[in-house]
């Protein structure tokens, strides 16, 4: 220990969150400061979830908060107290967005692979709200996620060929 | 990237919101959605001691008829906007701007309240309160009171909001059947800020306008109204000599500032073309 003074406005209080966090109840002590991201991926070892620019811009840190995508980076995680929080690993897990991850793998959709999880998240959220939205609709849910290697392309290719695969899965579904 | 530390009040009322607030002084911020205060907090921008809570405000929640307005609760988030019926019947230039505003996962999360109490001069949603003529209702340590929008924004991010009150709901006129909206916006990249950004409503008598307000954005310290325009053309038809009259008129009305990304012509010469645009909008939903 040094003898160095603290300045008591840096001096944080603990807090105890629960959460459901891919369907598991978890409760941890944290800073009210600190920010949903760094729980998830510090004390909670879920380091799916990229940090990316930290103020809502890139997208890389999207999870959804009681189903709905929104930036870990963007809310503190006192605030996700009682919430249900699913990561990138929860769908992974679950299987809901497989064939997605599949189509990202075939078309090659990823090469670093930092922004991924964000996409996915997007992707999962768009479909699951418009069957089979156009090129220009799946470039407008994307707007808020940013990739430095693709250039996109095949990410707006795979996401719009699952679409019609679902769409294909669902017909034949209904017409037997 | 980490903001300053702080103590956190996770408010149940309104009153225990306001008391909260209260009992810190300067030192306390409310937090809504959060989209635009937390990056504030992480490039510590705002320093606060205390962040009171709002989001479990039920009373800040809800869409409903009161009279001849709609009342929106401030908690309501963009997304809303869009899935909404009651916002799509009684206040479809809220529902137009909404799928401009920022990202669907900032959609999410963002709140209409908060967006107006921020009066964010390049955001849609205070100059479409403005272009509405809503009213703000907020709550304070002393009470309730109302504001006109053409009140509410006093200058860059500065509202007739008092520190300690809290804004609890938005009332706009409900949407008549003898009314029109447009909007659209000029940006680099969708869900960027726009480089200018334009809505209106107006009133039609037959084929002659008998009222219109029309608000932009991103084009000064706060959103603003074209009164000039407004004025070149109610009683009128809105034919081709009419928009451009109504061009010329802008000039009046806003005085764009220099600014490094774009000069100040730039900025007015393309209000004057998106106004044209929307008006032409505007005649087409007849």
């Amino acid at each position: 220990m040094s003898g160095a003074p603290v300045e008591l406005d840096d001096v944080d209080d603990a807090v105890r969150v629960r959460m459901v966090v891919n369907g598991r109840k978890v409760a941890c002590d944290v800073a009210p400061r600190d920010t949903l991201v760094d729980v998830l991926r510090g004390p909670l070892e879920l380091t799916g979830t990229h940090a990316g620019c930290e103020m809502g811009a890139c997208g890389a840190c999207l999870v959804q908060l009681d189903g709905c995508a929104v930036h870990a980076c963007l809310m503190f995680a006192v605030q996700a107290d009682g919430a249900r929080i699913d990561t990138i690993e929860g769908l992974s897990a679950s299987g809901v967005i497989a064939d997605l991850q599949a189509e990202f793998h075939r078309r090659n959709a990823l090469q670093c692979g930092f922004c991924t999880p964000g996409m996915l998240m997007t992707a999962h959220e768009l479909l699951s709200q418009v069957a089979r939205p156009g090129r220009e609709a799946i470039r407008d849910a994307l707007s808020g996620n940013f990739c430095r290697c693709t250039g996109y392309e095949a990410i707006v290719d795979s996401i719009a060929a699952v679409a019609e695969a679902r769409a294909a899965k669902a017909a034949e579904g209904s017409s037997r | 990237m980490k903001a300053r530390a702080f103590s956190y009040f996770r408010a149940r009322t309104i009153d225990e919101a306001l008391a909260a607030h209260a009992g810190a002084g300067d030192e306390a911020r409310f937090i809504a959605g959060g989209q635009s205060l937390v990056p504030a907090l992480a490039l510590r921008l705002q320093a606060p001691t205390i962040l009171i809570d709002i989001n479990h405000v039920d009373e800040l929640r809800g869409i409903r008829r009161e009279g001849d307005r709609l009342r929106i609760g401030a908690l309501t988030r963009h997304r809303e906007m869009l899935t909404e019926p009651l916002i799509a019947e009684f206040a479809p230039l809220l529902r137009a701007a909404a799928p401009f505003v920022a990202h669907p996962a900032i959609r999410n999360r963002g709140t209409l309240g908060g967006s107006v109490a921020l009066a964010d001069p390049a955001s849609e949603f205070p100059a479409m309160v403005l272009a509405l003529d809503a009213e703000i209702e907020i709550a304070g340590p002393s009470g309730r009171r109302i504001v006109k929008a053409d009140e509410f924004f006093i200058d860059l991010f500065e509202t007739a909001l008092a520190p300690g009150e809290l804004l609890v709901a938005i009332r706009v006129p409900l949407f008549r059947s003898n009314q029109r909206i447009a909007f659209d916006e000029l940006a680099r990249r969708r869900g960027d800020y726009a480089l200018v950004g334009c809505g209106m409503i107006a009133t039609f008598d037959q084929h002659r306008i008998a009222d219109i307000r029309i608000a932009l954005f991103s084009v000064g310290n706060l959103p603003m109204r074209a009164i000039s325009t407004e004025a070149a053309l109610v009683g009128s038809r809105l034919d081709a000599e009419r928009i451009a009259a109504a061009q010329t008129a802008l000039g009046q009305d806003l005085a764009p500032a220099e600014s490094d990304d774009v000069p100040a012509a730039m900025r007015m010469h393309l209000a004057r073309v998106l106004l044209g645009r929307v008006l032409g909008r505007l005649g087409e939903a007849a």
